[in-house]
Parts: structure tokens; sequence; C-alpha cells
């Protein structure tokens, strides 16, 4: 049988990973302040998360400037999108087989 | 047992955070209420002029011109209620449930629904203008229910049933004419304070 532990995604592990890629997956882009304040997170405390996921390639930064202030905006990559979904999947059929 | 159950918070999370993220759930059932009753009062008012117009005054052009005036005093009076008593009950549950009003959620939600009713809006012009006011209400009625349709994608997903509604009481009324204030206060009115009543005890008792 299938190890039903081999496509949870180690770098989803973490709450605050999960919810930032949860967020792009229903939304095109989503700016710093917007994931702050949906994930309910300090700055410190996301930026790190953000950089994590950046360095594994599943989101992309975009920085552009709004008048004179700096605004970041965040999108997931095709390659985050489909590790988001393995990791949901393989999440659902460990359940379903504890389940069942 | 201890990874089921985070599994399973996680994933209740997840779906949690995508709603929240991608629509604006902080519209109160009061506005729909409060936006029927406003509506009802109007059809009221319209109804009580035009039997009274009916009645009274043999149709001249200072009549025709009299009854458009208190179409669209009327109209102003309805929308500026509706919109006022939405505004207000939509703040006070996003302080309730601790949303911001304005962000990315509620900006989408309000584009996508004034689109299509800024276009219903001036195509009701155009049938005045062209002498056709038998047609406005079956139009309002249309159009209205396309923007609530476009709009039901960013908020409440019950809000499509609403929108089917009207666009039903649109169509139908294109074909009996004369009825067209009973058929806007079915519409407006009476479906505003159904739906209202039915997400208010869903989503907020």
């Amino acid at each position: 049988m299938k190890n039903p532990i081999s496509h949870i995604n180690k770098a989803f592990e973490n709450r605050i990973r999960l919810g930032v890629m949860s967020i792009l997956m229903v939304n095109d882009r989503a700016d710093f302040l917007f994931l702050k304040e949906t994930l309910e997170l300090t700055d410190g405390n996301l930026a790190s998360h953000l950089i994590a996921l950046e360095k594994a390639g599943y989101i992309e930064v975009n920085k552009t400037f709004v008048g004179k202030k700096p605004n970041t905006s965040y999108i997931a990559s095709t390659e985050g999108k489909q590790a988001f979904r393995e990791h949901i999947d393989a999440l659902e059929n460990l359940l379903k087989n504890i389940k069942g | 047992m201890e990874t089921v159950n985070d599994h399973l918070s996680d994933l209740r999370e997840i779906r949690n955070l995508m709603e929240k993220s991608s629509r604006f759930i902080s519209l109160s059932g009061l506005s729909g209420i409060f936006a029927g009753i406003f509506a009802l009062a109007g059809a009221a008012a319209a109804w009580w002029y035009l039997d009274f117009e009916l009645r009274n005054e043999t149709p001249s052009y200072s009549g025709f011109q009299n009854t458009y005036f208190f179409f669209f005093a009327n109209a102003a009076v309805v929308l500026t209620g509706a919109l006022a008593s939405g505004i207000f009950f939509t703040i006070r549950q996003a302080q309730k449930k601790g949303q911001r009003i304005w962000d990315k959620t509620s900006r989408r939600l309000l584009i996508n629904i004034a689109i299509p009713l800024a276009t219903g809006g001036f195509f009701c012009l155009a049938l005045l203008y062209h002498g056709l006011p038998a047609l406005v209400a079956p139009a309002m009625l249309l159009f209205y229910g396309l923007a609530l349709l476009n709009g039901s994608k960013y908020t409440f997903d019950d809000i499509r049933y609403l929108a089917y509604i009207e666009i039903l009481l649109g169509m139908l009324s294109c074909f009996y004419a004369g009825y067209g204030l009973l058929f806007w206060a079915v519409g407006f009115g009476a479906m505003h304070i159904v739906y209202g009543t039915l997400m208010y005890f869903k989503y907020e008792k």
C-alpha cells in the first residue's frame, strides 16, 4: 500500500504558511497588509514565513509603489499551487484511511 | 489521534481562510429587511399617487410632468433610505465580526454589483426617454437580479437565489404591463424582507 503520508509537505506543516497559501489559492494576489490582517499576525512573524515560502519557490513576490508607499504583493506560483493541492489531497486521504 | 485532530482543524482553517479572504461576509440580513420596508413604503406611495391622479385629473402635459417628478422623488427617497440602512447595519455587522468594512472583498463586491446596476439605471432612463415607462419596473428587476448574480461570487452564495427570483419576476412582468408596480413591490419589497429574515436567522442568530 502506498504510504499516505508521503505527500504531506513539510513546507506546509506550519499553520501560517498553510494560511498564506490558502489565501493565495483563491485570490490572484494579496498584499502584505491584507495577509497580515486576515491571518491576524505581526509583521515579523508573517515576513519570516513569506521568505520561507518564497525560497521554496511556492510564492512570487511583486514589489511596486502606490504613490510613494512601497507595496509588496504575493502570488502563488504554479508550483506552489500544485504542491498545496497535493498536500490537501494527502491530508484528506489520510483522514479517509483512518476513518474508513 | 492528536495528529488526526490537527489535520482536521488544518482543513477547517484552510476552508475558513479561503472563504474569509475572497468573500465579503458582513452583509447583514437586517439591511435586506429595511431595504424591503423602504421599497414597500415607496410602492405604496406610488400606488396611492397613481390612484389619486387617475381619479382626479384628466391626463395633461403638466400631469405627466408631475408624475415623473413624483416618481423620481419617490425613488430617490427609497434608494437613500435603503442604502443608509444597508450601510448602517453592514458596518455594525463588520464591527461585530471584527472585519474591515473597506477592504479588498467589499470593494470587489461593490464594483461587481455596481456595474450591471448602473447599466440598468441607464437603460431605464433610456426607456423613459423613448416613452416606455411600462418597461421600467421589469428592467429594474432584471438588471437588479443580474447584478446580484454577479455579486454572489463575492459574498454569501445564498444571494444567488434572491437573484434568480428577481430575474424570474422581471421576465414575468415584461408580459403583464400594468402590473409593473405590483411585481416591483414583490421583488424589491417582499423578497428583500423574506431574504433578509432568512439570512438573519441563518448567520446572525
